[in-house]
């Protein structure tokens, strides 16, 4: 039942997307195409939250006569999927809601409203997904449309780039899903889900496809070494585009290696963890340094959604360790932490997309280094960004800390494990991931600081309108579940265990039932966290400080220039800028990390040009992984081209040869 | 009843650490004053500080945001929060579950965010170096924190504040080489935190070397007072923290009589006096770093703390 709602929505996103192709060039196309993108994704949403908290026993299926022949097209609503598809509808929502408003300065509307409906969809059909074929399909369907989302505006410089390296990307990482389920499926085409659960794969092929997996629902999530289109495409396309890309397509293709790794491989190796958890801690410091090192704002949001990757793989890492050696509880607590940071990820990036695009809307800028003193012409978005800002910088009382800290828990469970290279390696990436946690509060207050705060930069940034009022009510929505999640984070984790359950076994503690709406992962006298009470003391330490002072002291407020230590320079040039506010950070991290490499051009004594300093950072990934292969592919088409200009006499000649050639070939064979 | 003698234990916990906050600063500054042969101000002088910035006018830049004016109350009460939560003469702390240690460290980290964004609000180039300078110092200080939350985690089983302190003081514990190591961690990034010699010179203005004074330059009247009770706090907090998981003895375990109360608050004077005379004595003995070679400095932290997490998943008894 349920799932067929959702098929029916995403049968009509579909009708929307074709729809939309004719009338897109009308005035009224934006608001009627996000209006029943908004109402689709809302109905989708319902039916996903049923789901979610229906019976887990008996999860709702369809086929429909569609896909390979004699097999059908299966869809399937289990508890994962039931959950993946809230978060997917609820940016789907979020994100529609936001681009009736956004959308209306769109200059290319035709490029990019066909596309919107039709690119929720295919995140939605992938996680319904329930045969081999129907999920590559939708994988490969929701890879296209983002890529012609992220190509809308083609013209802009770089963007033609984004969209070849993302293209190129996304083909590798559908061509490793493909080898994954072909090995999954074996040679007797078990194509269903249902079959594949049935026939465990060997050993030697679970390793093919754990790896294949990584590399192809890696790459779509964004994990080092394969992050390098994420930080182009996604803020290439339009605001609202990147806020579903960022903040829930990665999240899809998180789905997708959860349900490869922990439901249709079997049960796991201990050392599989091994190399997620390395994967993922080493993507959490690389995605903030990036980070740090940006001053495009969209950029740099993307950059901390490779951060964030890292983190929800340090807990999939985990869940896969405890899980290898039987330790379910403990398996629950990391799995838990891990979807929690997916769902909370997924709402604070797309409202600092939000807040980036409305920032643009205003502007018409997306580098800091041309804005500031945003905060006095755009008050609510600042106010939305700075909710942003704190929950993605895991500070309490907001939702980021609570799944940080639940990551933390589960890292102290980590003793239970008996084999002796984890028991390295998860202290390290305990480490790695406190130390992206603190480096992400530095970056967001460098990206708050510069962009809302001081003196605008520029006369732009000194004329910016705040904007409509759709944007602002999808960033309020969002604001809001940073702070609903993050001082109810018990109402959340109940939430999830039917999912926890069904992958792992085992669930948390009743978190509903623990006294003052505390969270417990194993016991009160371990560890609690209560961010209701957290958040209640706050306000009210404050208040009564409010008060007390300002019943005792001098009420008296004058405003004057600034200080300055008595020499004030009004130039908004003299402010800090982002390069500046990272420099510390450049250079502790930044000459090992980047061959960060700073110099100064000195005018000659007498000249009055005034002198400039250069810093050179270098992408190692970059240079080392990506650079040869497209060095060799360059070499061999250019060698190749060579056949592109022949004459019709030596094509014959060609294709003689390779009908010899393969003639040769059948005979030795045979 | 039971529960009226906890609320009152929480409530005084909550006055006494806003009370003795300025009480441990000015001591320090005195015993630091009379090492260097000078005189020093009383000792009862920030109490005075504060009120005569409570009863001056606020200056307050033209352009400085609303931000700008929250953040002093929004820090205080982070800080105060963070402070009324660490054990300081008895461990029967009624809201101790509300957040265990690494809560309390994230608290603090909230704190700092808002400290560094608003300096950066007015747009003057000392307020950014302060918070570039700042969130520097907080990108070491903070994972050293968590691998020293980590060793003690491990040993007590336990993320809870009051349940380590209780673990400190069972007999079992004995001395090892991870706590020594956790404990070096610890004054280091207390240090650190709380802007003091060699990291930072509280005792400094207009100077390029200053960080935490040069965030708040733009504060006057009672904002500025809020801020420095704020800064005061969180110098008892680290102390208390240090004393209470280090030097837990004479801690009041829950249930205990008035007397256990008074020997309780004998014992930590007596310890918070100790912990202000060292750090004075470090403070006078030790010369201001360069700011780039704090990171060293911090970065030995955070390999001491690592370290000693690693022992702990090595062996149980290190």
């Amino acid at each position: 039942m349920l799932a067929s709602v959702s098929l029916w929505c995403v049968a009509f996103l579909l009708t929307v997307a074709v729809l939309a192709t004719a009338i897109a060039r009308r005035p009224a196309a934006t608001p009627i195409v996000y209006g029943a993108s908004l109402a689709a994704s809302l109905v989708a949403l319902a039916s996903a939250l049923g789901g979610l908290l229906g019976d887990p026993a008996s999860p709702a299926t369809a086929i429909l006569p569609l896909g390979l022949p004699w097999i059908g097209a299966h869809f399937r609503m289990d508890a994962l999927a039931a959950f993946f598809l809230t978060v997917v509808n609820l940016g789907g929502a979020a994100a529609s809601l936001y681009a009736l408003g956004y959308g209306r300065h769109e200059s290319a509307p035709s490029r990019v409203l066909p596309f919107f409906p039709a690119f929720l969809a295919g995140m939605n059909l992938v996680v319904l997904a329930d045969d081999a074929f129907s999920f590559l399909f939708s994988w490969e369907f929701m890879s296209l449309t983002s890529w012609a989302l992220v190509m809308a505006h083609h013209r802009v410089a770089d963007n033609a780039r984004a969209g070849y390296i993302y293209l190129v990307m996304a083909s590798f990482g559908t061509f490793c899903l493909l080898l994954a389920f072909g090995l999954l499926a074996g040679v007797d085409g078990a194509y269903t889900f249902a079959a594949i659960r049935a026939d465990r794969a060997s050993p030697v092929l679970a390793i093919l496809v754990l790896a294949l997996a990584l590399l192809g629902a890696g790459s779509k999530a964004g994990l080092v070494p394969l992050h390098v289109w994420l930080p182009l495409a996604h803020p290439a396309a339009p605001s609202h585009v990147s806020a579903l890309m960022s903040g829930v397509m990665t999240k899809v293709a998180v789905y997708g290696f959860i349900r490869i790794t922990l439901d249709l491989l079997g049960p796991p190796e201990w050392w599989w963890a091994m190399v997620v958890l390395a994967l993922g801690g080493i993507t959490a410091a690389l995605g903030v340094l990036h980070a740090l090192m940006e001053h495009d704002l969209k950029r740099l949001l993307a950059y901390h959604t490779v951060e964030n990757i890292g983190i929800i793989y340090i807990g999939l890492g985990l869940a896969l360790a405890f899980q290898a050696n039987g330790v379910a509880w403990a398996a629950a607590l990391a799995l838990t932490a891990a979807l929690f940071h997916v769902f909370n990820h997924s709402v604070f990036k797309s409202l600092l997309f939000f807040g980036s695009g409305a920032v643009l809307t205003a502007t018409g800028e997306r580098d800091m280094e041309h804005l500031g003193g945003l905060i006095h012409r755009m008050p609510l978005t600042t106010f939305m960004f700075l909710v942003g800002c704190v929950a993605i910088s895991a500070l309490p009382p907001l939702n980021g800390f609570v799944s940080e800290w639940l990551t933390f828990q589960a890292i102290l469970q980590s003793p239970e494990l008996p084999q002796w290279g984890l028991k390295v390696l998860v202290p390290a990436v305990g480490a790695l991931l406190a130390l992206s946690a603190a480096l992400a509060a530095t970056c967001f207050v460098k990206a708050f600081g510069i962009t809302f705060l001081g003196r605008p930069r520029t006369p732009v940034a000194a004329n910016a309108q705040e904007v409509d009022r759709f944007s602002i009510a999808a960033m309020s929505l969002f604001a809001a579940l940073c702070l609903l999640a993050g001082i109810l984070p018990g109402l959340v984790i109940d939430g999830l265990m039917p999912v926890i359950v069904s992958l792992v076994g085992e669930r948390m503690p009743v978190q509903i039932a623990v006294p003052w709406l505390s969270i417990v992962p194993i016991a009160e006298s371990r560890s609690s966290y209560n961010g209701l009470l957290v958040f209640v003391f706050i306000g009210a330490s404050a208040s009564l400080a409010i008060y007390a002072i300002h019943r005792v002291a001098s009420h008296a407020l004058r405003r004057g220039p600034a200080w300055d230590c008595g020499s004030p320079n009004r130039s908004p040039t003299t402010q800090y800028t982002s390069g500046s506010f990272a420099q510390p950070i450049r250079r502790v991290f930044g000459t090992v990390v980047f061959r960060a490499r700073e110099h100064v051009e000195m005018p000659p004594p007498g000249d009055s040009h005034s002198a400039r300093m250069h810093v050179d950072l270098r992408d190692l990934v970059w240079e080392i992984l990506y650079a040869p292969v497209a060095g060799v592919v360059t070499f061999v088409a250019d060698r190749i081209n060579y056949l592109q200009f022949l004459t019709i006499r030596r094509y014959l000649r060609l294709v003689f040869l390779a009908l010899i050639a393969l003639l040769t070939v059948l005979g030795v064979w045979l | 009843m039971a529960v009226i003698l906890d609320f009152a234990a929480q409530v005084a916990q909550m006055l006494v650490v806003l009370l003795l906050a300025p009480l441990l600063t000015g001591f320090v500054r005195k015993i630091k004053a009379r090492l260097l042969r000078r005189q020093g101000p009383p000792l009862i002088q920030p109490y005075r500080d504060l009120i005569w910035l409570l009863h001056k006018e606020v200056v307050l830049a033209e352009n400085a945001s609303w931000l700008f004016r929250v953040a002093p109350y929004l820090i205080f009460a982070t800080t105060w929060v963070a402070a009324a939560l660490v054990p300081t003469f008895g461990t029967g702390l009624m809201f101790s579950w509300t957040a265990d240690l690494i809560a309390i460290t994230a608290l603090l980290a909230s704190a700092r965010f808002f400290l560094a964004l608003a300096g950066m609000d007015v747009g003057t180039s000392f307020g950014g170096i302060g918070s570039s300078r700042e969130m520097m110092i907080a990108s070491l200080a903070e994972p050293a924190m968590m691998m020293i939350v980590f060793t003690l985690a491990l040993m007590a089983g336990s993320t809870q504040l009051s349940t380590i302190s209780g673990v400190m003081l069972s007999p079992e514990i004995g001395l090892r080489i991870s706590l020594g190591l956790a404990l070096l961690a610890l004054i280091i990034v207390a240090i650190a935190e709380n802007a003091r010699i060699p990291v930072d010179n509280p005792a400094t203005h207009l100077e390029l070397t200053m960080v935490h004074e040069a965030m708040v330059l733009e504060y006057s009247g009672r904002h500025l007072a809020v801020l420095e009770l704020a800064a005061s706090l969180k110098l008892l907090l680290y102390v208390s923290l240090i004393i209470c998981i280090f030097v837990p003895w004479g801690l009041v375990p829950t249930g205990a009589g008035h007397a256990g109360y008074v020997i309780g608050a004998a014992a930590y004077a007596a310890k918070l006096a100790a912990g202000g005379l060292l750090l004075a004595l470090f403070e006078t003995a030790i010369a201001k770093m360069r700011v780039f070679r704090v990171p060293n400095f911090l970065g030995a932290a955070l390999m001491l703390g690592l370290l000693g997490t690693l022992l702990r998943f090595i062996s149980r008894s290190l």
